[in-house]
């Protein structure tokens, strides 16, 4: 019940049976949270470090969290305040912490395929928590157990991501992952902000959003950076909130099973409205639950004893 | 290799022995008031389950019978492949002051029963935690020893005991087998 691989670098490529065993496990851990003492003594031997070479709130605390809940040792480390603003490599700075002996390194990295490098380069297991616009496994994957719970399988469920696709890792994440389980995945917003690569992925691309609407059992809205409206991407934040906004009048639209996700953080009015993001069809919470359970069980299969017999022993 | 050397459980020798370690359950504890049982995954939970019914039928009344999944508490896990996935566990009722038995298939090294004891304090402060077993075959590494005892069976290192039950396996026995080289 191992993982094909030993690390978490995307889910491009990642067999079904993976993505299965993940989502089932964070089933279990999603109990433990629930217990009177949320913690397990299964990781004590583990050593786990979070680095950070970009700003997040979500990702790193829920990380830390299922560390700990896990009874991981935890290390954090921001780039801000390390040597990597003398000049250290990346190599170097993560060789160094292997010498001080780690097990497993959490990494988030403004720079698309750092894990990847990381990977091949150093001892310890690596989870991607962010690779520029690469990729978000670990979003992606709560994402899907959030789905999971509502719609109880993906075979034929239609899924549409709304918003900056092209510069989103939590996109990319999602097709990958969602079309491996066999969900029809679908994507809509601006011209501008969408790769017109995807339909090779066989993603069906909705430049209308009433349409996708009304073609869709979950949509998954993206934060729209304020900075690609500098880049010239989209006119005014005004404009896109109208034409792509997901709003009460909008959802009037909407079959009633429709469920709405967001990674956050939100803007609120934006691309999604306050009653929408906080109405019975939003599963945005519940997400942000989840993720800790999803990080728990990516955590345990990847640390899982290699070698040695099946058998319990009673 | 493995071959099996005897057959030393039947499905009636089973039935039998839940019937009288279900009696013997109920009279140590004088009845079945704050009492629990709490199988351990996989075939514990059969025992437990069939233990509550053969209970049912000398006291009328129901006993809950909770689940409880070790995965994740085992001292091996460094060190071991371990083989079937974490899953829920699932206690329907407040461990605090009840009377918790732990039930299990088969009883060897003790390590099983001692990460069911950290697992179950987990969910509170039980009065009292017992240990039925239905078949125990030695070796003991941890000094662990059951309260309720289905059927002694003395093994050697390379003897290994398997019970079988209808719930996972089609069929009910108890059987010795032997692992060659």
């Amino acid at each position: 019940m191992a993982l094909h691989s030993k690390h978490l670098l995307g889910l491009e490529n990642v067999p079904k049976v993976d993505i299965q065993s993940i989502l089932d496990a964070a089933v279990s851990f999603k109990e433990i949270l629930e217990r009177p003492i949320p913690k397990v003594p299964t990781l004590r031997h583990v050593t786990v470090v979070n680095l950070f070479f970009e700003n997040s709130t979500r990702t790193r605390i829920s990380f830390e969290l299922a560390e700990k809940r896990l009874s991981a040792d935890v290390v954090n480390f921001s780039a801000s305040s390390s040597s990597v603003s003398k000049g250290e490599t990346l190599i170097d700075t993560v060789r160094n912490l292997e010498a001080m002996k780690i097990d497993l390194v959490v990494m988030r990295h403004p720079m698309p395929g750092a894990p990847q490098l990381l990977a091949k380069h150093c001892s310890s297991k690596v989870i991607n928590a962010g690779d520029g616009s690469h990729e978000h496994p670990t979003q992606a994957l709560l994402d899907m157990m959030t789905i999971r719970e509502t719609f109880g399988n993906f075979e034929d469920l239609r899924i549409t991501i709304v918003g900056d696709i092209s510069h989103s890792r939590v996109a990319l994440s999602n097709i990958h992952g969602l079309q491996t389980m066999g969900a029809k995945v679908a994507v809509c917003g601006p011209p501008t902000l969408i790769p017109r690569a995807l339909e090779k992925l066989g993603v069906k691309i909705y430049y209308d959003v009433d349409e996708a609407i009304a073609n869709s059992d979950v949509l998954n809205v993206l934060r729209i950076q304020k900075e690609r409206q500098e880049d010239g991407l989209f006119p005014s934040i005004r404009e896109y909130h109208t034409l792509y906004g997901i709003t009460r009048e909008r959802m009037k639209n909407a079959s009633r099973e429709l469920v709405i996700l967001h990674p956050g953080p939100i803007n609120r009015g934006v691309e999604l409205d306050g009653e929408v993001a906080d109405g019975p069809q939003s599963v945005i919470l519940q997400q942000v639950t989840n993720g800790v359970a999803v990080r728990m069980a990516i955590l345990f299969l990847l640390s899982r004893g290699e070698g040695g017999r099946d058998e319990l022993g009673s | 290799m493995e071959t099996v050397k005897a057959k030393i459980m039947d499905e009636d020798d089973i039935r039998r022995t839940i019937t009288r370690l279900a009696h013997e359950i109920v009279e140590r504890n004088k009845g079945i008031n704050g009492l629990g049982l709490c199988g351990i995954r996989t075939r514990g939970v059969f025992v437990a389950r069939r233990l509550a019914e053969a209970i049912k039928k000398i006291e009328g009344k129901d006993i809950p019978v909770g689940v409880l999944d070790i995965t994740l508490y085992r001292d091996d896990f460094r060190i071991k492949r371990i083989g079937p996935g974490v899953q829920v566990t699932d206690i329907p009722f407040n461990p605090d002051d009840f009377t918790v038995i732990l039930v299990d298939d088969v009883l060897y090294t003790g390590r099983t029963s001692r990460a069911a004891m950290d697992a179950l304090m987990d969910y509170g402060r039980p009065a009292r935690v017992q240990l039925a077993i239905l078949v125990d075959r030695g070796h003991r590494e941890l000094p662990i020893k059951a309260d309720f005892v289905g059927k002694n069976i003395p093994t050697t290192g390379r003897e290994n005991v398997k019970v079988k039950l209808k719930e996972q396996d089609e069929i009910d026995e108890v059987i010795l087998v032997e692992s060659g080289e």
